[in-house]
């Protein structure tokens, strides 16, 4: 077991080389960001050819990419062309959209397995298919729509909350975010776990507890969830590093600055460092992620060993 | 059933969670009882000197925190004397500037002579990546110290000179009569010594001499302003202070002014402008803003500069129904342009309407007449190249598209073409890439009609995208540059304006009106000619 | 279980032909027993393919026999399909239930209401949307289902190889899919589009199933991770069988639920997907016409003209609903610990 996380520890590097060359380029190829940066006038060029020089933009990709990796490893992530440190633009943005996500992972384990319990225990039911109907809705309506529609409703109309959220970003107004942002996935995991349900509930280990006398609620979280769980518990798994760099059209709507924001933000602007800094940390929250979903692998299905 | 009930507890937790958001969310912005207000803001794309801001939101702090030689008048847009007690030139050439007695920054130290020509020095300096820079090129020694090519020579320019604490003289390179008419603009600001000494610790907490002082600064989400007592002005803040809360989106802050979470919108998004009457009532404001909305063209593709191009040009302006754009997509808060200036420049100031006259009205038989005359659409069909990410171009780059194509009766003669990012789009325009018209918007540096042409139709201007070029232009501008007599002056523009109409260098669309919603606590909420709220006149309570 | 197939008879038989589609058709095993393929028969086919194998159906107490009698019978099956072949004939002839054209539009019209003849109203831009709905199906269809298929088949085989023979393929093919689902959509969407100029479907498609399938490809790996373990499987390597033939015929068909529950869903969010490109600005070009293109167009009007905004959703939903019914439907046809 240990010598299984040292090993995909180790593993991490060349992904993490790889997953930053992959994005530094990209960002190169969308072309000269320094045309941005004097609004609808050119750039008087003498200061395009300083601004190019003072982000290294003047040398080969090759060299720009060693002296980035170069800086990173020694913790300096570059500056912003608004002239912020990419580190200071992290410490701010990433606690923000850590709750967030943590809200919207809250909300996709509860409801979303509890749905697909109910559902995948009582197929063809009408809740079954109030529940898929609802699960349609959710997906046919784009999130900013939701977003927009609840926003609306409950921050304006009926003035439950605020429809934005303040600059501190506390838990409490980050639920309604938290839920427009999971609504997606939580048609997801209703699914997953229905089906997953659905399928366990017949095998023979459940018969057998069954046929033991337990007691049906524990027969159902002792034996047919756990076992169930292993799709849901995947996605969920990748969905972590999804909700945090892919907020983007929430953070937008309710005025979150976390890191959809700041990506989104540095995309437009086609700021390198902002970019690959960000997408970096990502990478490396997306491999612990599925470090751990593999661990869990082992913990919910005692057959699956590492060694 | 258990599982229902599980189910029914989760539901309840959820609902139980949104209504102590509710309990805890809400609420005005203003617990302390100070005349305190806020205000809708973006994050300023550059560093906030004053030579290096070149978009309106950073340019509304630097309005709050500093004040120039000149000031120009929130209503009529006339530049006045601020900090200037006199500006003299025997021959447009050569300017002495009288500074005011009794000016000082807000931490306590002197406005002199220094204070300018150092910011200016500063400003126009190669090594300060100022972007602004090019403000002081008229100045005498620009190309010393921002040459095109190569190290700077010199730190200073030598056409500024320190006289005494009160008094500094310029020396400009060529006769510029409304050089004095410049000076409001941002870029011209004095600075105070923290400035230089203490570079990092300014930009934390930019320190000016205009009515406001910063607070506190957040970068990215908001910016505390409060109102500085001892401001020796005449305009001091007439509300105890101004917090700017940084938006991502237009619609949020819209919304948030509707919850009473935010009290003045400077933005009102397109989209809401429908419901602005219902929402606000009387709350709203729609003026005119030194903004125009162009389609500029290619001409230095050959499809776009053959002999009978300006009729195809002509005949594209004719099939744009902007009365109806404007009213339909815009509600109003937009104006057919009839002229490539701008309405707040005033007739006296330039602006002449009707200067376009029928090349500016719809008329579909008219235009199909001219484009087929002119040899027809360069392949059958245009293009009009927009950036997608920010205002909402892609709704009127549409509904032109659709007037053409319905004056044309053609579905496929004009389609939208979207950029994914304005620096990309900027790239491809700058750098000549773009084979068809595109969007060209201009907000005015200042109200003078200079501005709304030199920059974008003189011979490789630095907003000259299109990169037209006529030598008739080019004289007029010139010899209306050197003419001393504002009259005068203003009727030579309007006269190479005209060689631009017969040209069709550029389709006007229309003029841009700044808009803005306020909360039920405001009151005395006015715009400026440069779409910028005029904050020290806005009453709380 | 009366409904039970044979066991015994083709247990090994049928060689275990290429193709990531028997992933699907593999999906007729049961538990224990690999299905009594019938020669040449439907391996080749996937779920949506079960309809047309109604030749087999010929043949008594095959299970596919049994499948498609079940689902002939299940209202769920008849209603998705009937939906489907709705959008399919409508996506190729858009002309025959919509007389106008999509791009004709009067600005005079803006957000009004239904009119005689234009039943569903007009859009912000005063085009009409019941013409812009119906023109929007092929598009809209073609991006879903394509993307879909693309994202299923390229996710479940790299998943499946990384699941089934763990160690270095595991790490190496899942380190590839942790770069790939690093990669933002709005970053990758304006990178490798925005060198695109053709304003046809396939350059977003390929975009969605590059940075898709990695989605797939985790759930993929995880079921069969779970399914590797399983006696039955174990059983059939005692046996001497191929590495091949467990992964296709004793793995894959107990893995795939997960695959199909995702992919169904994932079609709509992939139709969904392609508004947001578009809203982007580098998706479908105009004068594309997609429902995508229309939600994100009407959204902002939601408080002035909901019509337009529901129309298109509408016909969305009822695409995604067609879809996940159908899956839905077809997945318990062929499964037997379901009868």
């Amino acid at each position: 077991m240990g010598q299984y996380v040292v090993r995909r520890l180790l593993q991490m590097v060349p992904v993490f080389i790889g997953a930053t060359l992959l994005i530094f380029l990209m960002v190169n190829v969308m072309g000269d960001p320094v045309a941005g940066l004097c609004g609808d006038r050119q750039c008087d060029p003498a200061t395009a050819a300083q601004l190019r020089k003072e982000f290294g933009l003047d040398k080969p990709v090759w060299q720009q990419y060693l002296t980035y990796m170069g800086n990173v490893f020694t913790g300096d992530f570059g500056t912003a062309f608004n002239g912020q440190e990419v580190t200071e633009l992290m410490s701010t943005a990433f606690p923000v959209t850590m709750r967030l996500t943590i809200v919207a992972i809250v909300f996709e384990v509860v409801i979303g397995i509890t749905l697909g319990v109910v559902t995948g225990l009582r197929r063809g039911h009408p809740v079954d298919s109030g529940v898929l109907l609802l699960t349609l809705v959710v997906i046919s309506v784009p999130t900013f729509v939701t977003g927009l529609l609840l926003q609306l409703l409950l921050g304006v109309e009926w003035g439950w909350i605020r429809p934005s959220v303040s600059t501190a970003a506390p838990f409490d107004e980050l639920l309604l975010p938290g839920l427009v942002l999971a609504t997606v996935s939580l048609a997801y995991v209703t699914r997953l776990t229905r089906t997953s349900i659905a399928e366990n509930r017949r095998s023979d280990y459940v018969r057998t507890a069954i046929a033991k006398g337990l007691p049906r609620h524990r027969v159902v979280t002792r034996h047919l969830l756990r076992n169930s769980l292993i799709p849901v518990v995947t996605f969920i798994g990748a969905d972590i590093g999804f909700l945090m760099g892919g907020a983007i059209v929430t953070e937008r709507i309710f005025n979150i600055h976390g890191v959809g924001y700041q990506l989104y933000q540095g995309i437009l602007r086609q700021n390198t460092q902002t970019v690959v800094g960000f997408v970096t940390v990502l990478v490396l929250v997306f491999l612990l992620c599925n470090l751990v979903v593999d661990l869990l692998y082992a913990v919910l299905d005692p057959r699956i060993r590492y060694a | 059933m258990r599982g229902a009930t599980h189910a029914g507890r989760a539901a309840c937790a959820v609902v139980v969670a949104l209504a102590a958001t509710a309990c805890g969310g809400g609420g005005g912005s203003t617990a302390d009882g100070a005349a305190v207000f806020s205000s809708s803001w973006t994050d300023p794309q550059n560093p906030l000197e004053p030579a290096n801001t070149n978009e309106v939101q950073g340019g509304k702090v630097l309005s709050m925190i500093f004040r120039g030689l000149k000031q120009y008048d929130p209503k009529t847009g006339e530049a006045k004397d601020m900090l200037a007690e006199r500006i003299e030139t025997p021959d447009s050439q050569n300017y002495t500037v009288t500074l005011k007695k009794g000016w000082t920054f807000s931490d306590g130290e002197k406005v002199t002579a220094r204070s300018f020509v150092d910011a200016w020095n500063y400003g126009a300096s190669l090594r300060n990546n100022q972007k602004n820079a090019y403000f002081f090129s008229y100045i005498q020694g620009y190309d010393k110290v921002h040459p095109a090519k190569g190290e700077q020579s010199a730190e200073t320019m030598s056409g500024l000179k320190v006289v005494d604490d009160r008094t500094f003289t310029v020396r400009l390179t060529q006769k510029f009569s409304s050089f004095p008419d410049t000076l409001g603009y941002n870029a011209f600001v004095p600075l105070p010594r923290a400035f230089f000494d203490d570079h990092a610790g300014w930009l934390a907490k930019p320190v000016g001499n205009g009515p406001y002082a910063v607070d506190a600064y957040t970068k990215g989400s908001e910016m505390r302003l409060t109102r500085w007592g001892a401001y020796p002005g005449e305009d001091a803040a007439r509300n105890d202070g101004v917090t700017l809360k940084v938006y991502t989106d237009n619609n949020t802050a819209y919304t948030d002014l509707m919850a009473g979470n935010l009290d003045l919108v400077d933005d009102v998004p397109a989209q809401q402008l429908g419901n602005v009457r219902g929402d606000l009532g009387d709350r709203y404001l729609n003026t005119p803003a030194g903004i125009i909305q162009t389609l500029a063209f290619p001409h230095y593709d050959k499809d776009w500069n053959k002999p009978g191009s300006a009729k195809v040009r002509k005949g594209l302006s004719r099939a744009i129904d902007r009365e109806q754009i404007t009213r339909t997509i815009f509600q109003g808060t937009r104006t057919p342009a009839t002229d490539w200036t701008s309405p707040v420049l005033g007739a006296q100031g330039g602006y002449k309407k009707g200067l376009c006259g029928q090349w500016c009205e719809y008329d579909a038989a008219a235009a199909k007449k001219l484009i087929k005359e002119g040899g027809g659409l360069p392949g059958g069909q245009v293009k009009i190249t927009y950036n997608a990410d920010t205002g909402s171009h892609k709704l009127w780059v549409d509904a032109v598209c659709n007037s053409i194509n319905n004056a044309l009766d053609d579905d496929r003669a004009c389609v939208g073409n979207p950029i994914g990012t304005f620096a990309d789009f900027r790239s491809k325009s700058t750098t000549q890439k773009l084979s068809g018209p595109f969007r060209a918007g201009w907000q005015m540096d200042y109200p003078l009609p200079q501005n709304f042409l030199q920059p974008l139709y003189y011979t490789n201007a630095s907003s000259n995208d299109g990169k037209w070029s006529n030598q008739e232009f080019d004289k007029l501008v010139d010899r209306a540059n050197a003419e001393t007599d504002v009259a005068k002056a203003v009727e030579t523009f309007q006269r190479a304006e005209e060689v631009v109409r017969d040209n069709m260098a550029a389709i006007p669309l229309w003029y841009q009106n700044g808009s803005a919603g306020w909360s039920e606590r405001l009151s005395n909420v006015a715009l400026n000619p440069f779409s910028v709220p005029v904050y020290d006149q806005i009453k709380v309570g | 279980m009366p409904d039970q197939p044979f066991p015994s008879e083709g247990a090994i038989a049928g060689s275990g032909a290429g193709g990531a589609m028997n992933l699907a058709a593999g999906e007729a095993a049961t538990l224990d027993r690999p299905p009594s393929g019938l020669p040449g028969g439907p391996e080749s086919t996937g779920p949506e393919g079960a309809a047309p194998s109604a030749a087999s159906a010929e043949r008594p107490r095959s299970l596919w026999s049994d499948a498609w009698r079940d689902l002939r019978r299940n209202p769920v099956f008849v209603v998705s399909a009937l939906i489907i072949l709705f959008l399919l004939f409508i996506s190729l002839w858009p002309s025959a239930i919509a007389s106008g054209s999509p791009l004709k539009c009067d600005l005079a019209k803006a957000q009004q209401g239904s009119a005689p003849g234009h039943p569903f109203g007009y859009d912000g831009q005063g085009c009409d949307v019941y013409t812009r709905t119906v023109y929007g199906a092929r598009t809209s269809v073609m991006v879903g289902v394509c993307a879909t298929l693309g994202v299923a088949v390229l996710g479940s085989v790299l998943g499946a190889l990384a699941g089934f023979f763990g160690g270095l393929w595991d790490s190496f093919l899942s380190r590839i899919t942790d770069i790939f689902f690093a990669i933002p959509v709005v970053l990758g969407g304006l990178v490798l589009l925005s060198v695109v100029t053709s304003n046809s479907v396939w350059p977003v498609i390929g975009f969605i199933v590059l940075l898709g399938w990695p989605q797939i490809s985790r759930i993929a790996r995880g079921a069969v991770i779970t399914a590797r373990q399983n006696d039955y499987v174990q059983a059939a390597r005692a046996l001497g069988a191929s590495n091949s033939r467990v992964l296709l015929r004793h793995i894959a068909p107990n893995a795939v639920a997960p695959v199909i529950v995702v992919a169904t869903i994932a079609l709509g969010t992939y139709i969904a997907l392609e508004a947001t490109l578009s809203y982007l600005g580098v998706g479908l070009k105009p004068p594309s016409v997609s429902w995508g293109i229309d939600i994100s167009a009407a959204s902002p009007y939601i408080r002035n003209a909901p019509h337009a905004l529901l129309w298109p959703s509408g016909a969305l939903a009822l695409t995604v609903l067609a879809f996940i019914m159908l899956g839905d439907a077809v997945r318990d046809a062929l499964d037997p610990k379901l009868r």
